[in-house]
């Protein structure tokens, strides 16, 4: 790898301890003269707690974009066709989830995750069973990531009883505690303090409880967006994961985008791994649009959090190719001019079809084959035209799927043929899981009481001395306390 | 009172090692109001955890830690700094076991002082349970003496519920004889302080100490008054209530939570739904005044209920 591209090395590079002896690094010029600053520029000897914590970057945001495209880490045949099939998943039941949508088989808010795949793989599929995720309301791909079934997720989204939460979640609360899933939450920044909670757990029955797991802390993953990163709870939970040196990963999802509010313009310094360090944690940014990539800064996230050593904050460089929801009319990121480049794309390709249908035998495999070269070069021209002046057509170009497919067939780990039938194995899935939430039932009224709380003695005595929870109808009579 | 709530927590955090304690102040503090006082010695840092200032984000640290299998107690070091954690306790605290289709339960214990206390200003002296009532999933009580609140305090950490614990600013340092033997006090019953005959008086917190001065002037004056410290703030305690409404025929609720929304607002349309025909006079509710809590010693008396205004409402009830 090229001694500029982002390495793993580079992150693996330890926080070192400011101590007494060690001299602080010199003060920009016009450095004020408070005792903090007199006190930094003696070395720190007043300040044995303070740490100096990496901020490390990609080279996506470097631009260096040579860079970026060039070596991806070695992966094993069996790890790539796994990424592949997980990033294939999210997908295509992405899309059936915007059909279902449609012909209405699903209400209220959907946030779809197209676009953002590279992340949940990334860094889902390095987990064990037992560590946890924490997501936020585009949580689909996230529950499937961490093997919550299809039908599951599906039947949730239909509100059906059969649902991986009865029908009571929907799109933005998918829980699934045998797959460690915490949710799945509406309001932004909401799951961050539960992702800690979750960590602290953890720490806790190590240290506490005396249980270890063969491999290290349990390990637990929050992941959230660009704009929940001006929210207090995350600040909040980078102070404390640090302080007590929690085992999790804080994953921003910076697809750019709040709704319509640009990253850009709500926030003050919109390079958010470099808030990392201001906690004492590092912050590393890394391409999100490269699941490889991703996969080799989530290794070094896990395994430094298993070993005891304290949370990570890593922001993903990532886009999403749909609306903020399915309700979003997504105006603000209008592409660019291109009638010229469209227009000229589509007028080869009616060439190409006249031609093609008007021609016989062996003189049409080879002006086929020069006309698809023909087409291919106009496409092309008009992506590179397009990239210039359109944000969604410039990520277009880096869709995480169509990356690795490349990658795979190049590097031989696979063939065209057997990606393609990995994908109908997933469209046969996923198409199977509509049929299954079709067919599943609605919740009946019954079920409404039913979870309010654990112990439904909760709902209180009756006039009639009796526990309101021992008619065995209550579930489905008035919830009043 | 605060002896009893620690040995109710000394008790439970020895039997059970998941219970632990989170909160500002909590560990080498020892509480801002003693409760947690040697506990961080006893049990070490982790368990008694000394948070930041962030009570947003510890209170869903615990919620987080109570779905993967603990049993924290979170502290408010005063209950109005709830507020700030009231994303999390509605959101997540009442939610998480609904939404997440019974998977994940949330024992957790939210406690902490609230009410009206010696001048301490409008900030200091909320009274936060007419503002959770609404939360759907939530337990909520209200300890007044040390005996119910180790009972409470130990039942509310043993309950698979979120409960919401409201102890009170003055009432920490009364002292009772409590028994040695391990007891629990039942979460969802109420309290029969004095039986009477002539009307019920529903209370809980600190007026049970107003309503009981009251009740000394109101025997001297020949009246019965039977008193009932509910204890439970939701859900109520129909059965209690309701059986002594068939007694007496009429009710007086005294509560310290503001006129508008509080408990004595719901308490008063819950017995109007299932007693009414047993009501003999209207309800009259007590409660402090929908004002600021002032700091002036004369306005702050004015603005809670005061033994006085409990004698003449129980004069107008039984005319």
């Amino acid at each position: 790898m090229a001694a500029t591209s982002f390495t793993a090395a580079k992150f693996l590079a330890p926080v070192a301890a400011r101590s007494g002896g060690e001299r602080a690094p010199p003060l920009p010029a016009g450095a004020s003269s408070s005792s903090f600053a007199r006190a930094m520029r003696r070395g720190g000897a007043h300040h044995p707690r303070l740490r100096t914590a990496l901020a490390v970057s990609s080279d996506v945001l470097a631009g260096n974009k040579a860079q970026a495209a060039a070596a991806n880490p070695a992966v094993t045949r069996e790890e790539a066709l796994e990424l592949y099939e997980d990033m294939v998943l999210g997908r295509v039941f992405e899309d059936m989830c915007a059909q279902m949508y449609y012909r209405g088989k699903m209400f209220g808010f959907v946030h779809l995750y197209n676009g953002q795949e590279a992340v949940s793989t990334g860094f889902i599929k390095y987990l064990n069973q037992a560590d946890c995720v924490v997501s936020t309301y585009r949580d689909h791909v996230h529950a499937l990531s961490k093997g919550v079934p299809a039908r599951s997720v599906m039947a949730e989204l239909f509100g059906k009883a059969t649902g991986c939460c009865r029908g009571q979640g929907g799109s933005m609360h998918m829980f699934s505690a045998p797959h460690n899933l915490l949710g799945g939450f509406a309001f932004i920044g909401e799951g961050i303090p539960v992702a800690t909670g979750a960590a602290f757990a953890a720490k806790y029955r190590h240290e506490v409880l005396k249980q270890s797991g063969p491999d290290g802390l349990d390990v637990t993953v929050a992941f959230f967006g660009d704009g929940t990163c001006n929210n207090g709870q995350f600040f909040e939970c980078l102070n404390m994961a640090q302080l007590w040196k929690l085992p999790i990963i804080f994953v921003v999802e910076n697809n750019l985008w709040a709704i319509g509010m640009s990253h850009l313009r709500a926030t003050s310094d919109p390079e958010i791994f470099k808030k990392g360090p201001a906690f004492g944690m590092p912050g590393v940014h890394v391409d999100g649009m490269d699941v490889l990539k991703v996969r080799e800064v989530a290794k070094e996230a896990i395994d430094r959090a298993r070993r005891g050593e304290g949370p990570t904050l890593v922001e993903c460089e990532t886009y999403r190719f749909r609306g903020h929801s399915l309700a979003d009319p997504d105006e603000l990121r209008k592409p660019g001019k291109d009638y010229f480049p469209v227009s000229f794309y589509f007028f080869a390709s009616l060439v190409k079809f006249l031609v093609l249908t008007r021609l016989s035998g062996e003189m049409e495999n080879g002006i086929k084959a020069s006309l698809a070269k023909f087409v291919a070069m106009l496409k092309m021209a008009s992506n590179i035209v397009l990239m210039k002046t359109d944000e969604k057509s410039h990520y277009a170009a880096r869709d995480p799927i169509t990356a690795l497919k490349k990658y795979i067939i190049e590097e031989n780990l696979a063939t065209e043929s057997e990606l393609k039938s990995i994908e109908k194995k997933i469209e046969d899935v996923v198409e199977e899981a509509v049929e299954f939430a079709d067919a599943s039932p609605h919740p009946p009224r019954s079920q409404l009481l039913e979870n309010v709380f654990a112990d439904p003695k909760g709902f209180g005595i009756g006039p009639d001395g009796k526990y309101r929870c021992e008619d065995p109808k209550f579930t489905q009579g008035t919830a009043q306390v | 009172m605060f002896e009893a709530l620690r040995e109710a927590l000394i008790e439970e955090m020895k039997l059970d090692p998941t219970v632990c304690v989170m909160g500002e102040d909590v560990g080498h503090y020892g509480g801002s109001y003693k409760v947690t006082k040697g506990l961080a010695e006893m049990f070490g840092d982790l368990r008694v955890l000394d948070t930041p200032i962030a009570e947003n984000s510890f209170t869903g640290m615990g919620i987080g830690a109570a779905m993967k299998g603990l049993r924290p107690v979170v502290e408010g070091m005063n209950m109005g700094f709830l507020l700030l954690a009231y994303n999390q306790i509605s959101n997540n605290c009442g939610m998480l076991h609904y939404t997440s289709g019974g998977q994940f339960k949330i024992p957790v214990v939210i406690r902490g002082p609230g009410g009206v206390g010696r001048q301490l200003g409008a900030e200091h002296s909320q009274r936060l349970e007419s503002y959770f009532q609404s939360i759907p999933g939530l337990q909520m009580v209200a300890c007044s003496t040390p005996y119910n609140a180790k009972g409470l305090m130990k039942a509310a950490i043993r309950s698979e519920n979120p409960v919401v614990l409201f102890e009170h600013v003055l009432l920490y340092n009364m002292k009772e004889k409590i028994p040695d033997e391990e007891y629990i006090c039942c979460l969802e019953e109420a309290e029969m302080v004095r039986p009477g005959e002539h009307v019920t008086i529903l209370t809980y917190s600190r007026m049970r100490y107003h309503v009981m001065q009251a009740a000394k002037t109101l025997v001297n004056k020949g009246y019965d008054p039977e008193v009932i410290d509910i204890r439970s703030l939701k859900p109520f305690d129909l059965h209690t209530i309701g059986n002594s409404i068939k007694k007496t025929h009429r009710v007086l609720i005294v509560e310290e939570c503001m006129r508008t929304g509080g408990i004595g607002a719901s308490l008063r349309s819950a017995i109007i739904d299932n007693f009414w025909d047993y009501l003999d006079a209207p309800i009259m509710c007590l409660s402090s005044q929908d004002v600021p809590t002032p700091y002036a010693a004369t306005l702050e008396d004015a603005t809670v209920v005061q033994p006085a205004q409990i004698v003449a409402a129980v004069e107008q009830i039984c005319q």
